[in-house]
């Protein structure tokens, strides 16, 4: 089946509805609420930078991804997100995530907690951020947030039915370094996995990535499509086997270019083709993002002065 | 019952962090380096405009659209600020202030911040330390 056909099959199915009506709900909640745009966030979907949620903000995604892998049936995989500022030195998120595999079935492949935290009080060349996971989530899981150990579009071909029963719990930490450079950013990511609910090894994975503003000056006048709201770069990821299979063979890994695109209205989108760099790798993962940040929810929980 | 206590102690040391106001002692952290460095677009009318546009998006949500201020976030037309150098506001955006609840704004371009420290310099014209002082006694 072509790719082209496989997307009109999966925009008549429930997950797509969803993650339109996900979209529009966004899109609402933009209308209504104040104008707000989240301008320094580079536009990157699985690597993470020093930049943190503002604290008392609220941001919602909704990232999906899309692939027809060659021998494998294709497959469209919905992710929400809910990232929230904390402190100025703690952001918290929750995931929630599901897949449709076409001639196959939808499922909710499970949920992931998270926090990052930033332990230096400054700005420096390099600035590390820790991050901390526990993930639930069962072997259907096509979000490819991240890559680690030794997967391979392989388990693309086995069915739902036989994945979803097979549930991992895990804990995940990252180390996160990222710099800002005459307007670029550039971010390195070291991902360690560990099951926590059946003897597996240590999986380990990793993430780049650079991009810049296509302009770095602020313009004069309120716009929508100045250079400044627009923000490119590229991401490479892949995994980087086990404890005891360590290196990048036997494993997926990926490159592309990435843009985002900042709207007045405080909705970001972003958009990246990502392309398999080896045999273990799907051909080309299509990803789209819509996120609104809601700024300083806690007020709303506060007395009024 | 003692972990819990430990967690109410926990729980109490973040609110405080959380909720604590600015208290000016950032700028004695301000390296003389980064004090002395100059605004390239100090009083230009194009970069105050943008500065304010700026500000909007990403400070306003906090430190008001005027920056007045709002709730335990400090307003931004202060006596300190009219004190600060060009050199200290635009680290103390760069940098932020972590544990008083300031976030670092490093991911802004460069020229991006000197814009906003235009326009938050339009809101607070230089005043001399020595007037300072005398405001103070």
């Amino acid at each position: 089946m072509s790719f082209a056909r496989f997307c009109r099959r999966i925009a008549r199915g429930r997950s797509v509805s969803s993650a339109v009506f996900g979209g529009l709900a966004l899109a609402s909640l933009a209308l209504v609420c104040p104008e707000v745009r989240a301008q320094q966030e580079p536009p990157y979907f699985v690597t993470y930078s020093s930049v943190l949620e503002e604290p008392g903000n609220l941001e919602i995604e909704n990232q999906n991804i899309a692939a027809g892998p060659k021998n494998a049936n294709g497959f469209f995989a919905p992710t929400v997100e809910f990232e929230y500022g904390v402190t100025a030195w703690w952001t918290a998120e929750a995931y929630i995530q599901g897949q449709a595999t076409d001639h196959d079935s939808a499922v909710l492949t499970g949920y992931r907690f998270e926090s990052r935290f930033r332990p230096l009080p400054r700005e420096y060349w390099i600035n590390p951020v820790l991050y901390v996971e526990y993930e639930n989530v069962n072997a259907a899981d096509k979000s490819f947030l991240e890559v680690t150990g030794n997967t391979t579009i392989d388990t693309l071909q086995v069915s739902n039915a036989a994945l979803r029963g097979e549930l991992e719990r895990s804990i995940e930490g990252k180390l996160i370094l990222s710099s800002n450079v005459k307007g670029w950013n550039f971010s390195e990511n070291i991902i360690a996995e560990k099951a926590v609910n059946e003897a597996e090894a240590w999986e380990f994975g990793y993430a780049l990535a650079a991009a810049r503003p296509l302009s770095l000056r602020g313009s004069s006048r309120p716009c929508t499509f100045c250079r400044q709201n627009i923000a490119t770069g590229a991401e490479l990821f892949g995994g980087l086997g086990t404890r005891y299979n360590f290196g990048l063979g036997q494993t997926q890994q990926y490159v592309g270019p990435t843009v985002a695109f900042n709207t007045p209205k405080g909705l970001t989108y972003k958009f990246s083709p990502e392309f398999g760099l080896n045999d273990n790798s799907a051909g080309v993962l299509w990803r789209f993002g819509v996120s609104y940040e809601i700024p300083q929810v806690r007020d709303l929980f506060r007395r009024a002065k | 019952m003692k972990s819990g206590k430990w967690g109410w102690v926990a729980l109490l040391a973040v609110s405080t962090m959380c909720f604590a106001k600015a208290d000016g002692a950032w700028m004695k952290k301000v390296p003389q380096g980064d004090r002395a460095r100059t605004n390239p677009y100090a009083a230009n009318a194009d970069s105050i405009a943008a500065g304010r546009n700026l500000f909007l998006n990403n400070c306003a949500k906090c430190h008001g659209e005027n920056a007045e201020g709002k709730g335990t976030r400090p307003s931004l037309t202060s006596a300190r600020l009219r004190i600060a150098t060009d050199g200290e506001i635009a680290w103390l955006i760069k940098n932020g202030n972590l544990y008083k609840g300031m976030p670092s704004w490093g991911g802004l371009p460069e020229q991006e911040r000197w814009q906003i420290v235009a326009y938050l310099r339009s809101l607070n014209p230089r005043s001399t330390e020595v007037e300072h002082a005398g405001e103070q006694q």
